[in-house]
């Protein structure tokens, strides 16, 4: 039987005492799971109430499960941490090696607190922790370079995560993300900002401990038949072959393609960008995530000549997926690969989110369009619609800052168009910019409603195609859909399985897994958990300042033609009413 | 029999070979693996398999202060515990770095050529073959039978 404490040491971390020890949470991993069920318990305890997203006592959570190198395809770290983005909460998931680095550490979780008198990295391998100076690391233009001097400094290669942050976390952009091996990111909501707001520069963990089981025959019978299915599966080999960005053509034909800031919900040019398309001419390799045999990772081949220097080429390897075509290519309708990659590159190199960048720079090039703001206030700048050098100046001003207008964007498009105006246009839910799924009314009402306000949080899009089926459907039968959706999502990203892999980890898979490593689970147990880990991140966004009472729409969802036509207001209003009620009760009534 | 890697090029680094490796030796996770899979400096620049390849002539063998590590006849070695005394200079003797740790016993953990690993590999890395013995065994028409 393994014992629940094989998972729940929980290893802190105090940068401001260079100081750290370990607690065992059996308490937490045996009531909600790992992952996110713990995460937020872990938050909840950790962050005082109203404090500032930057402030010290912000708490940085990772937390991974008990399939965590047990089973294939359970490979995600959930971090968890105030947003300075939203305001409120801040999840965000990502795989590489650094779920399963965290418990071959011998951690079910990791929690940073406090702040370093300077820059810092820190390095834990399996029970020793080391503070490593990275004051040489700071202000270092590309990310990519500081990542590789940490890959050359610290032993353990191939059993090892590195997470670091780039210039936009030292320079607390709030939508700064973490990069972990190269290609992977706990990306939106500005986990990079906060570890900028720590001198924290990055997180490398290693180990190779030992996960005991309970049951090894039933294990390993149960652990051949995931691996089978992973394998074998058409939709695992979607992932592997094209890639994510298999959607861009199938969103395309179906109107619900972003582009130029959602004027239009297909691209004329979006052949180009697709997946297809950039495999033919620029894939060079895929990757895994450890212990997942999919490889669904797509790092395409670039090889650009110095336009001076004849025979000179640089050949640069970037990672591409779905959301970052769309954001950085679509919306901006960049129709020409090398630029689309260059433009990918160079948001890389800073550590930005890719998906708020390019919404924001779309939405920028609209604001300039309209004359909203100045070619002053862009220091210049002029924004093109489908020109890539244009994008790749206006990201280097977002961190550079030369005026006070990329000062306000690089704070996100709710924050510059209250200053700014030009809401309508404006694609942000909740204050986080928009995913690339305009379906219908139920991916937007997910956005708004969903914890994280992203895609993932309860794949509204999904629903959307309930709606192209049938014309007749109560927005309440999809409000139920998105929330159910949700709840259930939390069991996986608690148990941190994939969400690509929740075909195949279906609830009775689930409880299999469990079983064979010393935790039973009812389906009652899969619904109340999931139920109260919901509430619980939403009673977290609510004491950090969300309200279901100032949620906005951005009038330009209604104006472009969606998946199931032009999206209709009335039904939009009454399912986001429908939400609202159905989860003011859920927190009303639960204790 | 040994374990080869056929193409290193096509592997994506998921691991799932060293994860088979630890489940095989009645264990999970990464703890005892005799194969590894790192980057080749950044995971963009490829991977690099390492595998006990099966010398004819083992440099760990040779090594061997204890004669602990007992060579097959077709290449390869076989550990006879009792005899190790965790010295670690069969570590030191394989350059390509195919001898592994078990941290657990304090002794070398070397690839028994099972093959069980690459059944996992969805990827046609790596794959179970002949040694370079048997396939001469074979071309002479000799039976290989005797490992």
């Amino acid at each position: 039987m393994t014992a629940v404490n094989e998972l729940s040491k929980v290893l802190y971390i105090d940068l401001s005492k260079r100081h750290f020890y370990t607690v065992l949470r059996d308490d937490l991993f045996g009531k909600y799971i790992g992952g996110a069920g713990v995460a937020i318990q872990l938050l909840k305890e950790e962050c005082p109430e109203g404090i500032d997203p930057f402030n010290p006592q912000n708490p940085i959570v990772f937390a991974v499960g008990h399939l965590t190198g047990l089973f294939p395809l359970a490979s995600k770290t959930v971090a968890m941490f105030k947003s300075p983005h939203t305001g409120n909460l801040g999840e965000s998931h990502a795989g590489g090696r650094s779920a399963i680095s965290i418990r071959s550490a011998g951690y079910g979780a990791i929690v940073i607190k406090g702040v370093s008198s300077k820059p810092c990295y820190i390095s834990v391998h399996e029970n020793k922790v080391y503070f490593r100076d990275a004051s040489t690391l700071w202000g270092m233009r590309s990310s990519i370079t500081a990542g590789r001097l940490i890959r050359e400094n610290e032993p353990a290669s191939g059993n090892r995560t590195i997470m670091r942050i780039g210039l936009a976390g030292e320079k607390m952009i709030p939508f700064a993300c973490v990069t972990t091996e190269t290609f992977r990111h706990f990306g939106r909501l500005g986990l990079g900002a906060v570890f900028g707001s720590k001198k924290l520069k990055a997180l490398v963990v290693s180990g190779k401990k030992s996960i005991p089981i309970s049951e090894r025959k039933e294990y390993l019978n149960l652990y051949d038949s995931i691996f089978k299915t992973a394998t074998d599966s058409p939709l695992m080999k979607k992932y592997h072959e094209i890639g994510t960005p298999i959607n861009v053509m199938a969103l395309n034909a179906s109107n619900a393609l972003p582009t130029k800031n959602l004027q239009l919900s297909t691209f004329d040019k979006a052949y180009e960008i697709s997946g297809e398309n950039i495999a033919k001419g620029f894939l060079g390799k895929r990757l895994a995530c450890a212990h997942c045999p999919v490889a669904c990772i797509h790092i395409a081949n670039l090889r650009e000549l110095y336009e001076e220097e004849p025979f000179f080429y640089k050949t640069s390897m970037i990672g591409y997926d779905y959301e970052l075509i769309y954001s950085v290519g679509s919306m901006l309708c960049i129709s020409d690969v090398n630029g689309l990659l260059k433009i990918i590159d160079t948001v890389e190199s800073y550590g930005l989110d890719c998906m708020s960048t390019g919404v924001s720079l779309a939405w920028a090039t609209e604001a300039q369009e309209k004359g909203i703001i100045s070619l002053k206030d862009t220091a210049g700048l002029e924004l093109k619609w489908g020109d890539s050098r244009c994008y790749i100046e206006a990201i280097k001003k977002l961190i550079e800052q030369p005026t006070d207008f990329f000062k306000a964007l690089s704070r996100g498009i709710e924050y510059a168009s209250s200053l700014y105006g030009g809401k309508d246009f404006a694609l942000s839910f909740g204050g986080n910019e928009m995913p690339g799924y305009h379906t219908g009314p139920a991916a937007h009402a997910g956005c708004l409603f969903g914890a994280r306000h992203s895609h993932l949080d309860n794949g509204g899009y999904s629903f959307d195609k309930k709606i192209m089926l049938d014309k007749n459907i109560l927005p309440q039968q999809l409000a139920d859909n998105i929330v159910s959706e949700e709840e259930w999502r939390q069991i996986l990203s608690s148990l941190v399985v994939c969400f690509f892999a929740r075909e195949i980890y279906k609830p009775e898979v689930v409880k299999e897994a469990l079983k064979v490593s010393g935790f039973n689970l009812t389906d009652k147990d899969f619904s109340d958990i999931g139920k109260r880990i919901y509430i619980e991140k939403m009673r977290f966004k609510i004491r950090e300042g969300f309200s279901f009472e100032n949620l906005s729409i951005p009038e330009r969802i209604y104006q472009t033609d969606s998946s199931v036509g032009l999206i209709d207001r009335k039904f939009m209003d009454s399912l986001v009413s429908s939400l609202k009620t159905k989860i003011l009760t859920y927190l009303q009534t639960s204790s | 029999m040994r374990l080869e890697v056929v193409d290193a090029d096509k592997c994506v680094g998921c691991q799932c070979c060293m994860f088979a490796c630890s489940r095989i030796h009645k264990d999970t996770g990464l703890s005892k693996t005799c194969i590894s899979v790192k980057s080749a400096g950044g995971m963009q620049r490829g991977f690099i398999v390492i595998t006990c390849i099966a010398c004819e002539d083992p440099p760990c063998a040779r090594a061997c202060p204890e004669n602990a590590l007992i060579v097959r006849k077709v290449g390869g070695v076989i550990l006879k515990k009792e005899k190790c005394t965790g010295c670690a200079t069969c570590v030191k003797a394989c350059i390509i770095r195919a001898v592994f740790w078990d941290e657990e016993i304090n002794k070398p953990l070397i690839c028994f050529y099972c093959g069980y690993c690459a059944k996992y590999c969805p990827y046609g890395v790596i794959e179970l073959r002949k040694t370079e013995f048997e396939l001469k065994q074979s071309r002479e028409g000799k039976d290989d039978s005797s490992k």
